[in-house]
């Protein structure tokens, strides 16, 4: 099983505990950590269940609800919302047919805020799946998430 | 673009190599550095670095040679080096700017420190939204220790070094230097209370020295050419360079390196460009979300520590964020506090009720119905979270409101309509 693989990799000893979380969601197209995996992996680092949960829910990479396979996170910090954020968000919640903060029907895609992403000086700027896209507008989200619908 | 206000000295690679390639590092006089400091004593070392006046460039401003001093005299063994890398204050993009294009110089930056304090392991805190840069980095390790920068026998000496990755998960606070080690630790980034600082009590309670990224890129210069070479460049009070992000509603928004004695006027002008479209310039953010604002008027002020501290003011590290006419201050206001709430980690309470109770007056004066006294309570909940909270999240949360209520104070009373202006 690829959890305990994982585990087995990092050691089970709970500083380990963020980067085993972090690296088995990333392999897992529903972006999320669910109940049985936040059991298994408290029993295996000997912690207790709440101690995973609350690591879980205090960094905003992690999720304990299921999300899309890509992604897509609109930057809402001052630098990209003097350059016009509000209208991709409305854009991508257009495109996508679904509101910020949720997924598609067909799990494909999750929109999602985040905080600064470093793109300040390309702003709009939203990331997808871990790629930054910058200098946003109509045309080019159009093509982005095009081209991700076509990976499928 | 005026030339004159650039002055590269950690971006002189950046563009020019490939942040792959080691041997274009060393090519570009890369690992000097740490083959002339393996000549040198512990203490020559700290006290080049102290003389050199570097300051740290992570936003306190600390002196970096003191705090190396601070891990050098404790008794205490292992001691521990991380190099803080989680860059995520809204504004600032000058450290993923050094890990993406010169991973090298950082890790030689590492390298030098540790060795001057005899330390054998190391991290490196990256954000976990900053992919790129964390495979930048595991790269540039890699090919470090195979050319004997790292691990054993560091440079054919009996000293040895590893220095890992740490990838973040997606929170502000752990910028915050307990915060970061806490996280490190496994658990949740939390501050802990200081007294003892990470110097002598950090990463898994042993000193632990933690610096910024663009502090430890400037350590293969100083080592290089000396702490007067440094000391020539910039101000008295402000040795060195800084990396500036310029960003918001100005033409050339980018990562700038300046001499300290520039003023945030000619960062804005001359190399970016000015606003588009002539635009005028409502106000300027320095710092980040954390930082003051300030109005046209005092755009004439020089990055330099000492004159923005008789201020009240400072650079953090190193955000300029431009902000046009065409926005109102408390939309703005509104964007900046939502971002502290959202970060505040919840550990105290002026930080975690703070912000929500600022942003409830905030949207008051955003629609007209606040009086006089919600913005008397907006002063003391400034006071509150400066005063009393637990970090310097909470500490610096309301930097933006109270440099605007001292600044742009008529937009508060304006906003309060005469039937709403009785106490």
């Amino acid at each position: 099983m690829q959890l305990l693989k994982i585990i087995e990799k990092h050691g089970r000893t709970p500083e380990n505990l963020l980067p085993i979380l972090t690296e088995y969601q990333n392999c897992k197209d529903t972006n999320f950590l669910s109940e049985e995996e936040i059991k298994l992996v408290a029993k295996e680092l000997n912690i207790p269940q709440n101690k995973v949960y609350s690591t879980i829910s205090f960094y905003s990479l992690l999720s304990t609800k299921p999300r899309g396979k890509y992604i897509v996170q609109v930057c809402e910090d001052v630098p990209c919302y003097v350059n016009n954020s509000v209208n991709i968000v409305k854009e991508l919640e257009e495109m996508l047919k679904i509101k910020m903060g949720q997924t598609t029907s067909d799990g494909i895609f999750t929109l999602e805020h985040t905080s600064c992403i470093g793109c300040c000086d390309m702003s709009p700027a939203i990331r997808i799946d871990g790629k930054l896209y910058g200098d946003m507008n109509k045309e080019k989200l159009a093509i982005i998430i095009l081209e991700y619908r076509r990976k499928q | 673009m005026n030339n004159t206000l650039i002055k590269t000295v950690l971006t002189k690679n950046c563009g020019k190599i490939d942040p792959n390639s080691i041997d274009d590092y060393i090519n570009a006089g890369g690992y000097k550095a740490l083959q002339k400091a393996i000549k040198m004593t512990p203490v020559q070392i700290v006290e080049e670095i102290k003389a050199s006046n570097l300051k740290g460039r992570g936003g306190a401003g600390f002196p970096t040679g003191i705090k190396m001093e601070a891990v050098l005299k404790i008794n205490d063994t292992p001691k521990y080096i991380v190099c803080n890398a989680d860059e995520g204050e809204p504004g600032n993009f000058k450290d993923k700017l050094l890990l993406e294009n010169d991973p090298h110089q950082i890790l030689e930056g590492m390298i030098i420190a540790a060795f001057a304090l005899n330390i054998q392991e190391g991290f490196i805190y990256i954000r976990g939204e900053y992919n790129q840069s964390i495979d930048t980095l595991n790269t540039a390790i890699e090919q470090a220790t195979k050319k004997g920068f790292l691990g054993n026998n560091i440079c054919g000496s009996s000293y040895s070094l590893n220095i890992e990755v740490f990838s973040g998960a997606g929170a502000y606070i752990c910028g915050e230097e307990f915060a970061l080690i806490e996280s490190i630790e496994g658990k949740s980034g939390r501050p802990r209370n200081k007294p003892p600082f990470p110097t002598v009590c950090g990463l898994f309670n042993k000193p632990t020295l933690i610096n910024n990224v663009e502090t430890f890129s400037n350590l293969p210069f100083i080592i290089n050419e000396g702490a007067k070479a440094f000391t020539a460049i910039g101000t008295a009070s402000s040795s060195g360079t800084k990396l500036v992000c310029l960003s918001g509603n100005v033409k050339n928004g980018g990562v700038y390196e300046v001499p300290f004695g520039v003023s945030v006027r000619q960062i804005i002008e001359e190399l970016g460009g000015g606003v588009p479209e002539n635009r005028k310039i409502k106000m300027v953010q320095l710092g980040g979300a954390s930082g003051p604002i300030i109005p046209p008027s005092m755009l004439d002020i020089k990055l330099d520590y000492s004159e923005m501290a008789d201020l009240g003011l400072s650079m953090g590290s190193g955000a300029i964020i431009v902000i046009d006419e065409r926005f109102e201050m408390f939309q703005i206001l509104n964007k900046i506090i939502k971002f502290f709430k959202h970060e505040s980690c919840g550990k105290c309470t002026p930080c975690r009720e703070g912000n929500q109770q600022m942003l409830i007056i905030l949207s008051k004066l955003e629609n007209g119905t606040a009086t006089l006294k919600d913005i008397k309570l907006l002063e003391t909940l400034c006071n509150v979270m400066v005063t009393t909270s637990f970090c310097g999240l909470g500490q610096a949360a309301p930097t933006a409101i109270m440099t605007t209520l001292k600044y742009f104070n008529e937009e508060y009373t304006k906003k309060c309509s005469s039937q709403n202006a009785k106490v």
